[in-house]
């Protein structure tokens, strides 16, 4: 009994120990992050490292601030960008899903494969071209390519199909006795009942759109319409020249609002991508 | 396009088929229209681009000016270049460095927070989520100012224990294996919180009978919840396969592809030739090589898991 009881508390240490030892990698960049932000230039790279500087100040975020192009246009950008991409792809995916979901037409089974087939193609084959016809629409340098291209994506429409299946059809046929048209039923009657699930999805777009970076560094040419990420990048200097402090305050600022949101919404953000995974 | 597709299907019956199938097309215009914008937008963003870069594949072209025909040159190239291949390499060398690791350490950790035992379970899960939600480029920067030989945190706390300062950035496995700590750190916590949601799915039960026969948890880990969990521990592979050689803003901010191209993967090898160079012609013909070997390892993994499902 004794012996039993040494090896759960002896299992319970090793347990807690790894815990809290990825606990300190995970965290360990954060601090970091936050700490050299508000140091003063001769602290960053003081032996030995000093984590809280007697010395704190706001000036890396003032610098910011003040630049020609003010950080906060940036953050306007990456907010425009990210929220009207989700809000579009969440009407056309959740219209998809609700046109694959409710309804049998003909071809469905086969339109709806061809759908998932398309997530095969990997972006690096069609970067090139979509880049010729975004030029050809003079859309270089404006939002609209971040926008425009996934806003019915098949991942989405594939995870509001699953949602929308769940919902029950006798509400849809009051209405439809009713004399709403198919429209009506979707936008007053199928939208308010898969709030959350829309609420999952749409914290899932607006993540991958607030921290794209391939997509703005293709198509962002000038520096009042970068997102966050391309300002942090731009800020790489020469070989000892880049200025750590001011970098990584752009990093909290670009970390800051998604942090308050995925705190906000942690349960349903997690409902949404384990839905994708484990379900499919 | 889905309208054209089903009318065709009656011509090979009797035309007396084509009146109901008409109908039941007439009929179905809402679901047509409901689904069509996703459909419009791949053909003009997917399939036209798909089409283009595999006629771009047999020319030169900078972007402006003549498109030149070339013929298979852009393939033959492509065989000789110890770069692209260098990356396809690295892309495997990578994906051998991290994904065991990950995916063994988010499953135990994913066991570990199933178990009632653990209290803070919500804490330890939110901590260990929260990378995923950080930008790649703010990430990769930060890993590079800790990093850095000279003065950098990693190598001061080494230092404490009198280890000489590691050249993470400064060599080729030491790039490497900064890669995969960044890559680690950044996608460790969504792979956990995936196999955490499959362990809910199986039941506890049978565990809970294999130790009550005289099972270990070592026991019970090995011959129980991995052989259940096979189907989610294969989609996180296959995830990280195609994430591997897919690694871009990791390597963009983190190591630059160096040194000596030990970090550089297919995609920014691409990306550069089509945005740098401006060789727009050969970077698709790399993109459909790299898509039809990315297409078989998923493929083959596929299968080699597959079979062993029972």
């Amino acid at each position: 009994m004794f012996v039993r009881r040494l090896s759960r508390t002896l299992g319970d240490v090793v347990m807690y120990a790894l815990l809290i030892g990825v606990s300190i990698f995970m965290l360990l960049p954060f601090v970091w992050m936050l700490s050299t932000s508000l140091k003063p230039a001769d602290e960053i790279f003081a032996l030995p490292p000093i984590i809280i500087s007697a010395h704190s100040s706001l000036k890396a975020y003032i610098y910011l601030l003040q630049q020609q192009v003010s950080i906060l246009v940036n953050v306007r950008n990456t907010f425009v960008i990210a929220f009207s991409a989700t809000i579009v792809r969440l009407f056309f995916c959740s219209l998809g899903g609700y046109g694959f979901a409710k309804f049998k037409f003909p071809g469905q089974g086969w339109l709806f494969g061809f759908l998932l087939g398309t997530m095969i193609i990997p972006g690096a084959i069609t970067m090139v071209p979509v880049y010729i016809i975004m030029r050809n629409l003079k859309w270089i340098d404006t939002f609209w390519p971040l926008i425009i291209p996934g806003a019915a994506n098949a991942f989405g429409i594939f995870f509001m199909r699953q949602y929308i299946s769940s919902v029950s059809e006798e509400i849809m046929d009051a209405a439809r006795i009713d004399g709403a048209g198919e429209f009506a039923i979707f936008w007053r009657i199928i939208l308010p009942v898969i709030a959350p699930g829309l609420t999952s999805l749409g914290l899932i777009f607006f993540m991958g759109s607030w921290n794209d970076f391939m997509g703005p560094l293709i198509y962002l040419k000038s520096p009042q319409n970068f997102t966050l990420p391309l300002v942090i990048r731009s800020m790489i200097g020469p070989v000892g020249r880049t200025v750590y402090d001011v970098q990584m305050a752009a990093s909290v600022i670009s970390l800051i609002p998604l942090l308050i949101i995925f705190l906000i919404f942690q349960r349903r953000f997690l409902e949404g991508i384990t839905a994708g995974a484990v379900k499919g | 396009m889905a309208e054209s597709t089903t009318m065709l299907q009656p011509d090979v019956h009797p035309t007396a088929h084509r009146r109901p199938v008409w109908r039941d097309i007439v009929k179905a215009r809402w679901p047509y229209l409901f689904i069509s914008p996703f459909y419009l937008l791949f053909i003009i963003f997917g399939l036209y681009p798909t089409i283009q870069s595999l006629y771009l594949s047999f020319t030169e072209w900078k972007g402006l000016g003549p498109i030149k025909q070339v013929g298979l040159k852009n393939y033959t190239l492509l065989f000789q270049d110890h770069v692209f291949w260098q990356s396809m390499e690295n892309g495997v060398i990578l994906f051998f460095m991290y994904v065991p690791i990950m995916t063994f350490l988010a499953l135990v950790l994913a066991v570990i927070l199933n178990s009632k035992r653990v209290r803070g379970f919500r804490l330890f899960r939110t901590i260990l989520f929260i990378p995923y939600i950080m930008n790649i480029v703010a990430a990769g920067f930060t890993f590079r100012l800790l990093l850095e030989q000279k003065y950098g945190l990693v190598n001061s706390l080494l230092g404490i224990f009198h280890i000489p300062p590691v050249p993470w950035l400064e060599s080729m496995w030491g790039g490497r294996v900064s890669l995969c700590l960044l890559v680690i750190w950044a996608w460790l916590g969504y792979n956990m919180v995936i196999m955490l949601a499959g362990l809910q799915t199986i039941s506890n039960e049978l565990t809970e009978a294999a130790m009550i026969d005289g099972a270990d948890q070592a026991q019970a880990f090995f011959y129980i919840t991995v052989p259940m969990m096979r189907p989610v521990i294969l989609f996180s592979v296959v995830l990280s396969t195609m994430g591997s050689f897919n690694l871009f803003g990791e390597i963009y901010t983190l190591t630059g592809g160096g040194p000596m191209n030990a970090t550089i993967t297919p995609i920014v090898d691409i990306f550069n030739q089509a945005f740098a160079n401006f060789r727009l012609g050969y970077a698709s013909a790399m993109a459909y090589v790299y898509f039809m070997i990315i297409f078989v390892l998923t493929l083959l993994q596929v299968r080699y898991f597959g079979q062993r499902v029972d």
